[in-house]
């Protein structure tokens, strides 16, 4: 069996030898060109004139485009037909493309493309919460509010109430690979595009959309991304229609990429959000209610918003029975790029308000976060154990509304009526308190703070369960695509792209599994539209569960054939046929693979098959706020150490105890990279990623100069990672458990460790928003002393 | 321009605008994609590549700000040419067995990184890889590799390149040198002078020509002066390379003063201040990357005038003297003196920053650099203080900011007003209205003019802590 092991990523061989190819890499046809957008300096407004003729001057522009010039009205956008490719004329934010430059080369496209003379009439963008609040300007009618219980009644009987407000800074995706597409146009008006793109169908909607052709005439193909981290899931559209019209326009292969400043220019990120909050506690730090009031910073257009600030409520409880709770979320249209996917997908923010709400509670009861934490904490699973499988009976219905009504009290339903059916949490804090050696460095970090008055340490440990299924319970499909040649070589595909996180050798480890082959045995192919139709986006951590299941059952299902027609061969019955260390058992004969894979094409036996995939048991109703979203949860927890500077703010991680629950895992040394990466991703998220618009909207962070991504020397100096080692109770491929976004939130526990290194310099809470830069965790500080 | 160059072993001669970048040119032009675009901007290393020249020998650079003419007579590694015979670069397999790859785009340039560094014999690798950004590992499995590599044998280009620098020093010569000691920019046998680009060798040979050219742009290691191409799209007109003018990267160290060549690289003024100056040593380990610090050079970071370059604070601190020249016109005047005013120094058309000197004197300096990243960030502050007592009074003191005005600037008020006073956090106090005389920093997207202000007065009070052995940084506390 080749799954479960910790084997390298599908192409580590060829990313060290510079050999394995992106987008920009691939080799053109003669005549190429290449595209840049002209883009807005104005954030919001109107074109008044817009003089093109210098950049149809400057050398090498074959063709400027702007929206009039399109033979169709190209949308990019991914939900409500509000994104037109280039501006009507009207103005959303500064960044927004106006027109299109087309030219021999990358360069000469850039340089021309800064020669337009554009006049504007400026109106004042709406950039705040307060404002776009004052404005009314927002997308749905109103805020969205799922909750139960009555928080007011159990807020006014409540011992006592904290109340704040916590600020949450959004996040560029900062993938090394800037967004590019090529176009080649084919006979007959279709196109070919390469994209680095995570939506390969929506690309090809979108690109058929804007060419006036059905589906069936353009293909797209994505072998890998450098990097996507949900930024590749509708913010590449824009650049793959922009070729596709351009190369039709000119009958020319187009190529686009973005420089690094425009990309963060023009490209969405992680919504900021504004969350405030009123929790009733009793004097033990016990939660009696909770109220969130989560305003969304949106940007212009609709994008994701919604399903992102609906997961941002979702996640609101985190891992914390909440008996009365009301999540009010507010998506807010303002003049900034629009925000968008990015790893948790609005999780996250919600996670930090609740993790914040504990914080804020346990330093007013005096005790340890942890405590508190624990004390708040879902009922433990039961029945045998984090690692028995979900029984028949034990699983839920879709509609565990019911429960939510006859046990409103029960300590695990979540706000949204499903109910917690695995909840380890308990056992895995308790084994991490344990392992991260917590009371010892607990007491240590007290004394360090009582002897030193200028660097102060804090110690924070948080959890995360994260539900796992699309919210949007249509997008839970995965198809596959696998041949097995008359060598006995597999080829194998599916709807998951691979943009880093080792889809592509967990996939192929499961169909190596199968057909008990070497891993050299199977070839992965790039994700194609034209091979494996209607994909939902590689998104929601999906990836493994959905498309393993399908490459499982298209390579059980040719197994099963050849299996059949052995069986039949030797007068043996087909579950006498095993497929093992690269051979064919039938009875008691033995068969090289490649031996049976050629009998069985002789025998015309069809060694191709397609295989289908849905996720089980998942019903949601988003407008009410109830049902089954997540077919099952993920768990971690982290502890981590911080040392903070109280003359300057800086701070540094000292050491980080990670436990994260992969489930079974189908390659630990994968999952392993895929919770380093993602707790220094979060890490950085929360602490040196800062984005800055100036007051007319303009971004100022947009390039590495001046947006702080975590470096090497920020990686915790002690970085202990383990696996809790259980099977997923729910019936996910191999029992494993999504890993792609849960680890993320794992580096919230750097933000309530500066907290609570911050509380050692004073009396105050330290109300620390994020990110936490030195000037805010200085400025947290002052407030501490202050009172 | 014809640069001659040596890449992956095999000698290559290019006919390009000498704005060309290395990267481009090894995309565009070789087919040679393994090396990436990730910024454009030498912030993220992605397109990090291993460059030997004769003096040094190996060192990554920055493909994307490296312009041809300055691979002129070096030795050139890509990715694609890391192994050897065939066999992978240890690096690129320790990447591999360690899991160091995700997405794979970062990697090609930390492979570069880390097999100069390994050619160099760095056991810094968090500092040797503090250049190269990596989104998806979170950078654990990539030290690990590093490590895992220290003691792993050389490939034999290491030497190989050296040694064929000089195996083929008539090809990158022969044309070029025909008059003897005072060599002529490259350019082909055939081709007439190139007037827009030169490679002076002395720095009598700049003077000669910047006097005659004052509106061309010197071009020391490409850091800074690269963007202007590559982001601001500027065309340079006329340039002159100074990384072949010998005598501009010289070090003397006097008696009395040590002085140091406005070509000197970065990574040589902090091997220097290792000794001199720790603390300045300190600041430099943090200014840039490795990949910048082998380029950068000093005498651009002060001729640029920038508010926020690293060097000229802890320069100015130590009372350094700027040394300009204008053909056979020498001037010399206090460092803190050369910055009028934004954008503008005090700087002739057609004269250069020839070198800088400070005296020599008991280390006093601290020197420190407030940014959101420890590694690799601009500073928000950066404030150097060298403070001098006498009977346990502060008996002089000169301190420097950058990031608080529109140009590096002594802090003259505070100064004054700590003259007198015991160097102790009480102490310093005394200076803490004089704080608003010196400065009235803006607010912008590293900072807060509030923040940067307090941040200020706080390092000086770090100062007198340090000054009684308080334990100030959070860098000095281990897990």
């Amino acid at each position: 069996m080749s799954v479960a092991k910790p084997l390298p990523h599908d192409a580590a061989a060829r990313h060290v030898d510079g050999t394995a190819r992106y987008v920009d890499d691939i080799p053109v046809p003669a005549g190429t060109l290449h595209l840049c957008f002209g883009t807005s300096t104005v954030a919001r407004g109107r074109v008044t004139a817009m003089d093109l003729t210098p950049v149809r001057a400057a050398p090498g522009v074959v063709a400027v485009l702007t929206a009039e010039d399109l033979p169709l009205p190209a949308d990019v956008s991914p939900s409500a037909h509000d994104e037109p490719l280039l501006s009507d004329g009207t103005v959303h934010y500064a960044g927004q493309p106006l027109f299109l430059v087309v030219a021999e080369s990358h360069l000469q496209a850039r340089k021309a493309a800064r020669r337009a003379q554009v006049s504007y009439e400026e109106d004042p963008p709406i950039l705040t919460v307060d404002e776009a609040l004052a404005a009314g300007s927002r997308f749905e009618e109103g805020p969205r509010v799922y909750g139960r219980g009555d928080v007011e009644a159990a807020l006014a009987t409540a011992p006592q109430v904290a109340e704040g407000e916590i600020e949450i800074g959004g996040q560029e995706h900062f993938y090394l690979e800037g967004q590019a597409a090529l176009a080649l146009p084919q006979e007959g008006g279709d196109m070919i595009v390469h994209a680095s793109s995570q939506h390969p169908t929506e690309i090809q909607h979108k690109v058929a959309d804007a060419l006036g052709l059905p589906m069936h005439a353009v293909r797209v193909e994505v072998r890998r991304m450098g990097g996507g981290f949900g930024g590749k899931e509708s913010q590449g559209n824009a650049l793959a229609v922009a070729c596709a019209v351009a190369a039709r326009a000119t009958g020319r292969p187009c190529k686009m990429r973005y420089d690094r400043d425009d990309d963060f220019i023009i490209t969405g990120k992680r919504h900021p959000f504004v969350i405030r909050y009123r929790a009733g506690h009793d004097a033990e730090g016990r939660l009696l209610a909770v109220e969130f009031r989560q305003y969304a910073v949106c940007g212009w257009s609709q994008d994701l918003s919604l399903p992102v600030a609906d997961r941002a409520m979702l996640h609101a409880d985190n891992a914390y029975w909440l008996p009365h709770v009301r999540i009010e979320s507010h998506r807010l249209k303002t003049n900034h790029q629009s925000h968008t996917a990015f790893r948790g997908f609005g999780g996250p923010q919600g996670m930090v308000g609740i993790e914040r709400v504990l914080d804020h509670v346990a330093h007013r009861v005096g005790r340890d976060p942890v405590e508190v934490r624990r004390l708040n904490y879902y009922a433990e699973a039961e029945e045998g154990g984090p690692s028995a499988p979900l029984g028949g009976d034990a699983a839920s219905p879709p509609e565990d509304i019911s429960a939510k009504k006859k046990a409103p009290r029960d300590r695990r339903v979540t706000p949204y009526g499903q109910v917690v059916e695995d909840f380890v949490l308990g056992a895995m804090t308790e084994r991490l308190l344990e392992t991260s050696d917590y009371a010892a460095r607990r007491a240590r970090v007290a004394e360090w703070n009582a002897q030193n008055d200028v660097i102060k340490c804090g110690l924070a440990l948080t959890p995360v369960k994260f539900g796992i299924s699309f919210t949007l319970t249509h997008l839970n499909q995965a198809g596959a695509l696998v041949h097995v040649y008359q060598d006995g070589s597999v080829a194998l595909n599916h709807g998951g792209t691979e943009m880093g996180q080792g889809l592509f050798q967990k996939v192929a480890q499961v169909a190596a599994s199968v057909f008990g082959l070497p891993m050299e045995a199977v070839r992965i192919t790039a994700t194609d539209t034209g091979k494996v139709p209607n994909t939902s986006a590689t998104a929601a951590s999906s990836g493994s569960d959905l498309n393993g299941m399908a490459v499982r059952l298209a390579s059980e299902e040719i197994a099963g054939r050849m299996a059949a027609f052995l069986a039949e061969r030797h007068q043996v019955k087909p579950e006498a046929v095993r497929f093992r260390d690269g051979r064919v058992e039938v009875g008691a004969e033995s068969y090289a693979f490649a031996e049976a894979a050629r009998a069985c094409w002789m025998g015309r036996v069809s060694l191709s098959a397609t295989g289908y995939y849905r996720t089980p048991d998942i019903s949601w109703d988003r407008m009410k706020g109830a049902g089954r979203p997540f077919y099952y949860f993920a768990y971690g927890a982290a502890v981590s150490e911080v040392a903070v500077d109280t003359l300057t703010g800086e701070h540094r991680i000292l050491r980080a105890d990670i436990l994260h629950d992969a489930g079974a895992s189908l390659n630990p040394a994968l999952d392993r990279g895929q919770i380093e990466g993602g707790y220094v991703q979060g890490a950085g998220w929360l602490t040196t990623e800062e984005l800055v618009w100036d007051g007319a909207g303009r971004l100022r962070t947009h390039a590495p100069s001046t947006y702080k991504i975590p470096a090497a020397s920020d990686a915790p100096e002690v970085f202990e990672v383990d696996f809790w080692q259980a099977e997923n109770r729910a019936e996910t491929i191999h029992r494993s458990k999504a890993v792609g976004e849960p680890p993320l939130m794992l580096g919230i526990s750097v933000l309530m460790a500066l907290s609570d290194a911050v509380a050692a310099c004073g009396p105050g809470y330290p109300a620390l928003d994020a990110p936490a830069t030195p000037e805010r965790v200085l400025a947290a500080i002052d407030r501490v002393r202050g009172g | 321009m014809r640069t001659a160059f040596l890449l992956n072993g095999i000698p290559v001669e290019t006919e390009t605008r000498p704005t060309e970048t290395l990267l481009d040119w090894l995309r565009t032009h070789r087919g040679l994609t393994g090396t990436k675009e990730g910024c454009n901007e030498g912030d993220c290393g992605a397109c990090t590549v291993v460059v030997t020249d004769r003096e040094r020998g190996a060192r990554a650079l920055n493909a994307c700000i490296l312009f041809l003419p300055q691979l002129h007579g070096k030795a050139v590694r890509t990715v694609e040419g890391l192994g050897d015979d065939g066999a992978p670069h240890p690096a690129q397999q320790a990447m591999v067995d360690h899991h160091g790859s995700q997405c794979g785009f970062c990697t090609p340039g930390f492979v570069a990184a880390m097999a100069a560094a390994h050619a160099e014999e760095r056991s810094d690798h968090a500092d040797a890889l503090a250049g190269n950004l990596c989104r998806c590992t979170g950078y654990a499995p990539i030290l690990r590799a590093a490590k895992a590599i220290e003691t792993a044998p050389r490939p034999a280009w290491v030497a190989g390149d050296r040694a064929a620098l000089d195996t083929h020093r008539s090809f990158f010569l022969g044309e070029i040198s025909s008059g003897g000691e005072a060599a002529q920019p490259p350019r082909g046998a055939d081709s007439p002078p190139d007037p827009a680009c030169v490679l002076p060798e002395t720095s009598d040979q700049l003077a000669t020509w910047y006097a005659a050219h004052p509106d061309a742009t010197l071009i020391g290691g490409a850091t800074d002066v690269g963007l202007w191409v590559t982001k601001e799209l500027r065309d340079l007109g006329p340039v002159a390379f100074l990384h072949r003018c010998r005598d501009l990267q010289e070090i003397e160290v006097g008696e009395r003063e040590i002085r140091i060549g406005a070509a000197v690289t970065l990574d040589r003024v902090r091997a220097l201040m290792a000794e001199y100056h720790p603390s300045f040593a300190e600041l430099l380990r943090r200014y840039g990357s490795a990949q910048v610090r082998a380029a950068a050079t000093l005498g651009g970071n002060i001729a640029n005038g920038s508010p926020i370059g690293d060097s000229p604070p802890p320069l100015i601190a130590l009372g350094a003297t700027l040394h300009l020249r204008h053909g056979a016109t020498r001037r010399s005047l206090p460092l803190e003196d050369f910055f009028l005013d934004y954008g503008r120094q005090d700087r002739a058309p057609g004269e250069f920053v020839e070198a800088v000197s400070f005296p020599r004197r008991p280390d006093r300096l601290r020197v420190w650099k407030v940014s959101k990243r420890f590694d690799q960030d601009i500073s928000a502050v950066c404030g150097a203080f060298d403070l001098a007592v006498e009977d346990g009074r502060i008996a002089a003191a000169r301190i420097a900011f950058g990031g608080m005005a529109a140009t590096p600037k002594r802090a003259r008020a505070v100064e004054t007003a700590l003259l007198g006073q015991p160097l102790t956090p009480e102490g310093v106090a005394a200076a803490d209205a004089a704080w608003t005389e010196d400065f009235r920093p803006i607010s912008d997207m590293r900072a807060s003019a509030d923040y940067r202000l307090n941040v200020a007065r706080n390092l000086l009070q770090r100062y007198a802590l340090d000054h009684a052995g308080r334990a100030t940084s959070v860098l000095e506390v281990r897990p």
